[in-house]
């Protein structure tokens, strides 16, 4: 049952194979049991959980279902959810227990998810391999000495080693992506501002975007159609029709138009990375499509870009982590100077700390001409560099990430490696587009994921090319040893 | 050396919404600490703020006001700074593009004439919490009521060039504010405040001298004092030779000086940048053209108005419209005084306004309604009550006894008209006083006005003050001739 995808779990509940209660015990033994290896969430809600179970049977008796009431899903930490603890990943968050619901949870409550446990993530979701963690590193269940990719790395090693069938995660330059792809599951970044950001702790506010990390497309399709809409309580949730994210998952691609742009294929590119994505992109023009060469010219400027915003955004959303109010607090402060300095000296870690004294430089009287400006000047380069291309083709093709999952410990003291790793996912945050990373093969058994990249709420076309290619293809049915 | 001082005002007044402007929490005043103080208020993590619609339509508002541009786009920006009432660790301001750009106002001054003030911008911005350093021992305690109301801040160019300049400016906001209802005006509450900049430079010299900023000043008595004390302050540094610190100063009323609270060197770097939880702020000008055309009648053109219409002084018509309230409570009183506006205008200004003052009430708080006093003032025209007998039916209504008709009715106090009736008073004072008629009647006539009054005081006395005095005074002239 554990190796069953989410719409598998719907029919077998809608036809009374399982209820929800044993299906949530089923799977909060394999967290428990897996747990401690993987360290992949950061709270079981073992209660929670079941009390949702138990509601959500009586839904489904009294009729009341929609198709993924009584189905465990895992929450990244980062989302605020009432009355259990939301780390962020964070020392600063280790005693906060958020009094609300984020729009995403409250969503996923109302159509009766079970919110199985929070999952580990980057430290305020700031990392690439989940080892900026205060709860330390999550391992990749394809190989455990190596990263899961981040920041939603718990998400992403729970799902692929079958801990949770599905889970949240965010992406601000890659979070939902690049995890996915070393993982060897599928995950969708929508469209900037599809998917409320209530109550999703911010990181970046331009670039933060929630999404679902799941076994299949047709999963993602499925939980888009819980969490995305329009939220009045976030000014920037695009007030745009929401699809049925189903109805176009068995539509033909033939004809599609895909583009392959020539930055994305060149140096810095593992050439077994490549072999799998071009093999990935053949299935596709199996099915029908034809494949351009395009050109994103300032693909190469998006990582300073990026490196320059986020950081810019995050120095100024982590300021109200200040001991004052809420969060981790230093002992016996002398004055208010001291309080803030060791409240935050010892809440935050140092790749926190890193970026906030980037984004605080960067703003600075006499510096923000220099670099905020001119990064947001960029950022529109960038955006119309991916118009231009999209006049010409329906969706452009590549990989999500530069390697396969790398070994822990590997880069955590070389931080610009670790940014550049980023370079084929920042850019489409700057841009605001939505993209897909599916599993298109392994390397040396790991994963490696192939990224599709949309036009602006083309959610359901990306989906629905997906879910062609998972059709067609058997990488994302893939189960590391030992978690069958 | 002759000096001249060059002041700008920062004015912050809060705007009268309902809620406040990023969450649906109330602004009310007053509350319990911390009942008024939502999760978005609270800059719990992962809330985000939702612009109120009204604090935009009430800035339009303000800027047609006083003639300003209003931008078609405006952006909200973050304002980076640590402090306990700081609960974000910014505040939403904004920094470019503010809601309203170049205006201007003009002031009357003193010696009647005017002068035309610039308001370099007019922007939106939330208000902080408030750090409360008593009761909480060597701790502070945090109020977070305050957090997230609504302030317009308009700031004026460096055009004034005294303490009585500045503080004309500031009642002349003051006014419109609470002409547009957008502000309360309460200066005791915190909700119309302002921050004056204050430099010297020698009679001539285009160039300005160093400023120094003085804060939270919440009266316009502490305005006029503390330019005036920082004027002198500076004269003596720049006499001996010294040179003016760029500062922030606080006011100290009670001991009326002011005192450095930081200075250039500690300033922030606040690290302004456009906030990416809202988006810019679209004007049409459909919207800008509705707003124009509902904004009520605003204080010069209101003042005009009773000019002409009321063929009222220009002192007197100023007065009336300074304040709202006053200008509606005079339009109501005279419209009942049956259009007696002279009449209206001495009482409100003097009677009215004198017994407010005592008690320490506004306008709206009066006992005596604006229809009361017209209707008693409509009994002195028709001379049902002179003027004097009017302070007594005016004290009556004050004090809750009724309106004036049914005053003059229950204590008898209508006018004898009657000239028979009169008259048979003036024939006996006339036989009473001998002495006084020899004297009067011996006295050249330019005395004879003064020693009338002797009779006249009889007269009224024996009336109790209800025969009329002008019958009065014609008959015991006519009589007192032979």
């Amino acid at each position: 049952m554990h190796q069953s995808t989410l719409a598998q779990l719907s029919t077998a509940l809608e036809s009374n194979q399982i209820n929800s209660e044993e299906l949530t015990r089923l799977y909060l033994e394999r967290c428990k049991q897996f747990n401690e290896s993987l360290n992949c969430f950061i709270t079981i809600n073992e209660e929670l959980a079941l009390a949702q179970a138990n509601a959500a049977d009586k839904l489904r008796a009294a009729g009341n279902a929609s198709p993924l009431t009584g189905i465990p899903i895992a929450q990244k930490d980062i989302f605020c959810t009432k009355g259990i603890k939301t780390s962020c990943g964070s020392k600063m968050l280790d005693n906060f227990i958020a009094p609300y619901d984020a729009t995403v949870i409250e969503k996923m409550n109302a159509a009766g998810i079970v919110n199985i446990g929070k999952t580990n993530m980057d430290e305020f979701a700031m990392g690439s391999s989940n080892e900026t963690s205060f709860y330390g590193a999550v391992k990749n269940p394809w190989d455990q000495d190596t990263v899961p990719g981040g920041s939603s790395g718990g998400s992403a090693s729970a799902v692929a080693a079958r801990l949770s069938p599905a889970a949240t995660g965010t992406d601000t330059g890659g979070s939902i992506r690049q995890p996915a792809s070393l993982c060897g599951i599928t995950g969708l970044k929508p469209t900037y501002g599809r998917v409320s950001r209530y109550g999703m702790i911010a990181f970046a506010s331009s670039l933060d975007q929630g999404g679902p990390m799941t076994q299949t497309a047709e999963d993602a399709a499925l939980m888009m159609n819980v969490i995305a809409g329009f939220d009045e309580r976030d000014s920037t949730s695009a007030e745009h029709p929401v699809d049925d994210y189903t109805t176009k998952l068995n539509d033909s691609i033939d004809g599609l138009k895909i583009g392959l742009p020539k930055e994305y294929f060149g140096e810095g590119l593992d050439s077994n990375i490549a072999k799998c994505v071009e093999d990935g992109i053949k299935e596709l023009e199996k099915l029908g499509a034809t494949c351009k060469e395009i050109e994103l010219p300032n693909t190469e400027l998006s990582i300073p870009a990026y490196y320059v915003v986020a950081p810019a955004e995050c120095s100024s959303n982590l300021s109200r982590f200040d001991g004052v109010r809420f969060g981790h607090r230093c002992e016996d402060p002398k004055d208010l100077s001291d309080l803030y300095c060791r409240s935050r000296g010892e809440g935050f870690g140092k790749e926190v700390k890193r970026r906030i004294m980037i984004g605080a430089y960067v703003l600075s009287a006499g510096y923000y001409d220099a670099y905020y400006l001119k990064a947001q000047q960029i950022r529109h380069l960038i955006r119309d560099d991916f118009q231009n291309a999209l006049k010409d083709v329906d969706v452009i093709a590549g990989p999500t990430a530069t390697g396969t999952a790398f070994k822990l410990n590997e880069m955590i003291d070389d931080p610009i490696s670790m940014y550049l790793s980023d370079l084929y996912t920042v850019s489409v945050n700057l841009a605001g587009l939505p993209a897909i990373s599916v599993p298109a093969g392994f390397v040396n058994n790991l994963p490696v994921g192939m990224q599709l990249i949309g036009n602006y709420f083309e959610e359901s076309r990306l989906l629905n090319i997906a879910h062609q290619f998972q059709q067609a293809t058997d990488h994302h049915k893939a189960i590391p040893g030992g978690f069958e | 050396m002759e000096w001249e001082t060059v002041i700008g005002l920062e004015i912050h007044a809060q705007l009268a919404t309902k809620s406040k402007i990023f969450s649906g929490a109330p602004t009310a005043y007053g509350a319990e600490p911390n009942t008024q103080a939502c999760a978005v208020d609270l800059g719990l993590p992962g809330v985000l703020p939702v612009l109120n619609e009204q604090v935009v339509l009430m800035a339009i508002k303000f800027g047609l006001a006083i003639d300003a541009e209003i931008p078609e786009r405006s952006i909200f920006a973050r304002k980076n700074y640590f402090y306990p009432d700081l609960p974000k660790g910014y505040q939403i301001s904004q920094f470019e593009l503010p809601i309203v750009s170049r205006g201007n106002l003009e002031i009357q001054l003193e010696d009647g004439t005017t002068k035309t003030v610039g308001v370099t911008r007019a922007h939106l911005e939330e208000d902080a919490g408030k750090s409360m350093h008593e009761g909480f021992g060597d701790q502070t305690g945090i109020d977070l009521n305050r957090a997230g109301t609504p302030l317009l801040e308009i700031v004026s160019e460096p055009d004034m060039r005294n303490a009585k300049e500045a503080v004309a400016y500031m009642k002349k906001i003051h006014s419109i504010v609470r002409y547009l209802e957008i502000c309360d005006g309460n200066m005791q509450e915190g909700s119309f405040r302002c921050d004056a900049n204050v430099s010297m430079r020698p009679k001539g010299q285009e160039e300005f001298g160093t400023r120094t900023e003085l804060k939270n000043i919440n009266s316009f008595r502490f305005v006029e004092q503390a330019i005036n004390i920082e004027i002198e302050r500076q004269i003596d540094i720049l006499e001996d030779g010294g040179k003016i610190t760029q500062e922030t100063r606080l006011f100290d009323p009670d001991k009326n000086e002011t005192r450095s609270m930081r200075s250039k060197e500690e300033a922030n770097d606040y690290r302004y940048f456009p906030d990416p939880d809202l988006l810019p702020v679209q004007i049409e000008a459909e919207l800008i053209e509705k707003i124009r055309s509902e904004l009520p009648e605003l204080p010069n053109a209101k003042k005009q108005r009773f000019i002409d219409q009321f063929k009222l002084s220009d002192y007197d018509s100023g007065v009336l419209t300074a304040q709202k309230e006053i200008a509606d409570y005079f339009e109501t009183c005279v419209s009942t005084a049956e259009g007696e506006a002279k009449l209206s205008a001495n009482w409100i200004a003097g009677e009215l306004s004198a017994s407010l003052n005592k008690e320490s009430k506004d306008i709206t708080e009066s006992p005596v309604s604006a229809e009361m006093l017209g209707g008693m003032i409509k009994r002195i025209k028709d001379d049902t009550i002179s003027g004097k007998i009017a302070k007594q039916v005016f004290e009556a209504m004050w004090n809750g006894e009724g309106d004036a008709d049914s005053i003059i009715e229950s204590k008898g106090l209508k006018q004898v008209t009657d000239t028979g009736a009169i008259e048979i008073l003036v024939d006996d004072v006339i036989t009473n006083s001998p002495d006084q008629v020899a004297q009067y009647q011996a006295a050249p006539e330019e005395k004879q006005g003064k020693l009338i009054g002797y009779f006249v005081g009889q007269i009224m006395k024996q009336s109790q003050g209800k025969a009329n005095p002008k019958q009065v005074n014609e008959l015991l002239k006519e009589k007192l001739k032979s």
